[in-house]
């Protein structure tokens, strides 16, 4: 007993002392999954057997039509999002953070009140502001420019409407916080020189803030490249559930929910769920080398 | 040479200045913004005095309609006495509670044992440490959604379905704490550590006794973190979660998305006052919610 304890508390073993309940965690709950769902995606699972079938689940996944919407479905959410809630925070970043903004402070505070609701508060008011009844607050919008009720949630491009300003009213706020810290690093001094060569307000965003905000950007692209693809739990809440008309609403995850949750087919939503992690990893690979991120060295 | 650094010292974080024009035209603008993000906050506070039938009827909209205001959709959520007068007992307190125990328990758990294992990837040069770091960031890459079929499944192996546990064990080494925390604690003189051996602490005692009581701000940062996170997390309780007395608010308000019954009176007071315990901490802690949240984004 003595001599475990010894052991325990000797300066060699307790760095893995240190680190175990990360291991462990790290094993059961990460590593093990992730090659159970491997292996899963290479067999037909129903209840009580399993069948190895090599890449069927794969082949199946290739001329699936609904897989292919889905993706398409989250590749688009990805692609508005990410186009909205970069360029947008940056620039309302860069304009509070200046000297001469008055309430500056009381105006981050508001905006990052949304980040504080949970999917499901903001899944619930934008539902029911979105709804088809012509008194909801989008129909008399549309009322006001004298145009009939819809049923926003039934029709394609109105149901991505509600679903990318829902994102938009979460995450600008704390889009701008991460480009609100980006700016507190740029040194003053590169100011005050574009200031004695007479640079215009726009030639300092463009010629010092924007480069040197470069990591932030790179760092919420990276961010928001993950959470668009991965994107479920909203689209969940808006439709109410997972299915969605036509499914106009319909995302990767939530194919991978369909069939692993609904439909217990478990080998074909592993498919689904490594195919996405998959392309994830590799849209953010092709995006951290264009960005200069990784490789290519010695260019800078 | 002290001229010049009174000068600095009095110099604002950036030195952009905008002409009058400008100044007003950015004052409106982020008002209008402002009013814009409030906007589905406050058709959500107007919806609880106009209660869960008026919802149903119009969906949420900006009318005040202030003839229709009652606070008997309050006094249901409160007492469980209807709009009508009876007696129709609810569970959102019971939802309530689970969540705010799973909340602290996650929290408190997760900080201590993400600083512990932080504390042995930062303090300590060991073999495979580099490898094991690598799992860190490897976790930190991939979306949960993509593991949660398999996690599912191994919690299910494990018997931790329906379980309070189950929903928390797989977060407890939460990645992102662990990287905050090593960050943190890279700042600090590695000395801290002979100078506690020469006074007799074993690996052990210098964390818990010299260690773990300067991390205060570094906790309280990651607190709202972890806390926020656990408090508002939809998925995976769902997934693990199966009788209605277990469920967490985020779970339960999503159950009450059928207009039968009072459900939609208790849902609009019941969202509305489940922002309340993260408002509070937010108006109240607003710098630790700020410097957790961007803690990813900028380093060191």
């Amino acid at each position: 007993m003595q001599k475990v304890k010894r052991i325990l508390y000797s300066q060699k073993i307790a760095p893995y002392v240190f680190v175990l309940p990360f291991v462990l965690t790290f094993l059961v709950f990460f590593l093990y999954p992730l090659t159970t769902t491997i292996k899963m995606s290479f067999q037909d699972i129903l209840p009580g057997q399993e069948q190895w079938v090599g890449l069927k689940n794969y082949q199946r996944l290739l001329t699936d039509k609904v897989f292919g919407q889905a993706v398409f479905n989250s590749l688009r959410y990805m692609v508005i999002t990410c186009a909205l809630l970069i360029p947008f925070p940056m620039l309302f970043a860069y304009m509070i953070s200046s000297r001469s903004m008055k309430f500056a402070g009381a105006f981050k505070s508001i905006y990052f009140v949304p980040v504080l609701s949970s999917v499901v508060v903001a899944g619930l008011i934008f539902r029911m502001m979105f709804a088809e009844q012509p008194d909801a607050m989008m129909n008399s919008l549309l009322a006001l420019f004298g145009q009939p009720a819809i049923w926003w949630l039934k029709l394609e491009y109105p149901s991505l409407l509600a679903l990318v300003l829902l994102c938009c009213w979460r995450w600008t706020g704390m889009n701008m916080l991460y480009y609100l810290a980006g700016i507190k690093s740029i040194p003053t001094e590169l100011y005050e020189a574009a200031d004695i060569d007479g640079a215009s307000a726009v030639q300092k965003f463009t010629k010092i803030g924007w480069p040197l905000l470069k990591p932030t950007t790179i760092y919420v692209l990276t961010i928001s490249i993950y959470a668009g693809l991965a994107m479920f739990t909203e689209s969940y809440m808006v439709f109410g559930n997972n299915a969605s008309p036509h499914n106009y609403g319909l995302t990767i995850v939530g194919y991978l929910y369909r069939y692993g949750f609904e439909k217990l087919r478990m080998g074909y939503a592993s498919a689904v769920g490594l195919a996405l992690l998959v392309g994830a990893l590799a849209l953010n690979l092709v995006q951290l080398r264009l960005t200069g991120t990784i490789g290519k060295r010695g260019d800078k | 040479m002290t001229t010049l650094e009174t000068k600095t010292s009095r110099m604002p974080k950036s030195k952009r200045d905008y002409s009058p024009a400008a100044r007003i035209f950015l004052l409106l603008f982020f008002t209008a913004l402002a009013i814009l993000v409030m906007i589905p906050l406050i058709a959500m506070v107007l919806g609880t005095f106009k209660g869960g039938a008026e919802m149903w009827r119009s969906g949420l909209n900006l009318k005040p309609e202030f003839q229709m205001w009652s606070l008997d959709y309050w006094r249901y959520l409160f007492t469980g006495i209807t709009v009508d007068g009876e007696l129709l007992p609810h569970k959102y307190f019971t939802w309530f509670g689970n969540s705010l125990m799973i909340t602290v328990i996650q929290t408190v758990l997760s900080l201590f044992i993400s600083a512990f294992v932080a504390y042995g990837f930062e303090m300590y040069h060991f073999k495979g440490k580099n490898a094991i770091f690598l799992c860190v960031l490897m976790e930190m890459m991939i979306p949960f959604e993509i593991l949660m079929l398999p996690m599912y499944v191994q919690a299910n192996a494990m018997g931790l379905l329906d379980n309070m546990w189950g929903i928390m064990l797989p977060f407890l080494a939460s990645v992102s704490a662990i990287f905050f925390f090593k960050q943190y604690l890279s700042g600090l003189p590695k000395d801290l550590l002979d100078a506690g051996r020469v006074d007799g602490c074993n690996e052990y005692s210098i964390f818990f006794r010299i260690i773990l009581p300067i991390m205060g701000p570094a906790m309280s940062s990651m607190a709202v973190l972890v806390g926020m996170g656990a408090w508002n997390s939809l998925l995976w309780p769902m997934l693990v979660l199966t009788s209605m007395d277990k469920y967490t608010l985020p779970i339960g308000l999503n159950t009450l998305f059928t207009p039968y019954g009072n459900n939609y009176d208790l849902l609009i007071c019941g969202s509305c006052f489940a922002i309340l315990p993260i408002l509070l901490i937010y108006i109240f802690a607003q710098k630790f919610i700020v410097e957790g949240m961007t803690a990813g984004a900028v380093k060191g």
